[in-house]
């Protein structure tokens, strides 16, 4: 199974995860939201596949270039 | 007994009104509908839109010599003092980390202050300078070109110096056209653009700055601007000043305040003597319609310099940056960033181009600053 890294494209924090571990998620669907320079940023999943891996909580401060999610496909 | 005679004419305001009066008044009810009901810039267009509708009730007072709002205007406009406290605020707001790691972006800052001078020389072709079909005057039409810097305290602290005439209509385009940033952009960033060079990607960097250049950094441009332009001075310093007080990490409790209730305000005291300025005899003119028209040449502009330089540097890095990110350039933060990250993303969804797009956005910052000094420097040596 071939895996997809979705980076952190921005530095800022984490406002909501919209799945966990294990979920089935679709190309386009929103998996988190990063608030940074007082904007709210959706980041999509790139393919559809499984959720393998979350590097983020809620609330926590994240730097660009970090792992945020990972897909299995 | 001598009843007084209360239909006295100068007791009653509407029997005092004229047709100029009558129609800023419904200019200042749109401006509130524009505000409210559909949130454009509601903390400008509210304090505006009420200053306005109060400067022209007649005999009110409130704008005429010694009125609250005339008092207001002689404190902080013509003072310059309003922009700069903004500025103070502004620069407490402003992360410069994505700018200091990609410190060739303030190329692209410059490149988009393009629209300020083509604008300029616009205006000053259609006044004093060659058609005379205006009455611009060449402080009047570097006011205008200076709505192009995309900032609103720059905008006025240009216009407070050269005491133009039409400072009212001029604050008014620069804040309607920041906050229209999202319509202006996007067709002039697509027309220009390929659908593939939208879609390029750039590499995330990494390597965060050190706090201690985040703290070295306002305090050298205060120098190194500074001292190349003394003009600019306040506006750097000011702006230099709330960034100092937020990367210095000493002086939380008034970082904070600078961002919060120093700048709201501020915007409240601004906005309304703004509004307050726009009384029917001088803002129903000819020359705020093209001032208005004038604005979105300028952005236009600024746009096209911003995302032609974007093009060059796409060439000479070898594809490695999106042209579109020049737009950006254009000190109109966080939407300039915004559009450029919603473009990137409805061409390429991988394509996250935020972060640069923001770097670029706090460069066309000081860049806007650079240009409107320079503007202050260069108009007296002519006029």
């Amino acid at each position: 199974m071939a895996r997809e890294v979705i980076e952190v494209p921005i530095t800022g924090k984490v406002v909501s995860l919209t799945c966990k571990i294990g979920d089935m998620v679709q190309e386009g669907e929103v998996v988190c939201v990063i608030e940074s320079m007082k904007m709210e940023n959706p980041i999509v999943a790139t393919v559809s596949g499984r959720l393998c891996e979350i590097g983020a909580t809620v609330g926590q401060v994240v730097v660009a270039g970090k792992l945020l999610v990972a897909i299995e496909y | 007994m001598d009843i007084p005679d209360i239909t006295a004419v100068e007791l009653i305001g509407f029997l005092n009104l004229i047709w100029q009066s009558a129609v800023m008044l419904v200019i200042s009810g749109f401006l509130l509908w524009l505000g409210i009901a559909r949130k454009v810039e509601p903390v400008l267009l509210v304090p505006i839109g009420i200053g306005s509708m109060l400067a022209n009730l007649p005999l009110g007072g409130v704008a005429t010599e010694g009125g609250f709002l005339a008092i207001l205007r002689e404190a902080g406009i013509y003072t310059e003092l309003f922009p700069l406290l903004i500025f103070i605020g502004v620069g407490a707001m402003i992360d410069f980390e994505a700018f200091l790691q990609r410190p060739y972006t303030i190329l692209l800052g410059a490149a988009a202050q393009f629209g300020i001078f083509g604008t300029f020389f616009l205006a000053y072709l259609l006044g004093d300078g060659w058609l005379g079909l205006l009455d611009f005057s060449l402080k009047d039409a570097a006011s205008i070109g200076v709505i192009g810097s995309a900032d609103g305290p720059t905008t006025i602290y240009v216009s407070s110096v050269f005491q133009t005439k039409y400072i009212a209509g001029i604050v008014v385009a620069a804040y309607s056209y920041m906050s229209l940033v999202p319509v202006i952009q996007p067709p002039i960033i697509k027309a220009l653009c390929s659908r593939e060079e939208r879609a390029l990607t750039m590499p995330i960097v990494t390597g965060a700055i050190s706090q201690r250049t985040k703290i070295l950094f306002p305090i050298a441009t205060i120098l190194v601007v500074g001292l190349i332009t003394p003009k600019a001075a306040p506006l750097i310093g000011a702006l230099m000043f709330g960034n100092l007080m937020r990367e210095s990490g000493v002086v939380k409790s008034l970082s904070a305040t600078a961002q919060n209730e120093l700048a709201n305000i501020v915007t409240i005291l601004l906005g309304i003597t703004v509004g307050g300025m726009m009384s029917g005899t001088e803002f129903l003119r000819p020359e705020t319609i093209l001032i208005f028209f004038l604005g979105i040449v300028a952005f236009s502009l600024d746009t096209v310099g911003g995302v032609l330089l974007g093009k060059v540097m796409m060439v000479l890095s070898g594809r490695k940056i999106n042209p579109m990110i020049g737009a950006c350039g254009i000190s109109a933060f966080p939407m300039s960033a915004r559009v450029v990250q919603k473009l990137g993303l409805e061409a390429n969804p991988r394509n996250h181009l935020l972060m640069h797009a923001a770097g670029v956005n706090t460069a066309g910052q000081i860049a806007s600053v650079v240009a409107g000094s320079a503007m202050l420097v260069l108009v007296p040596l002519f006029s």
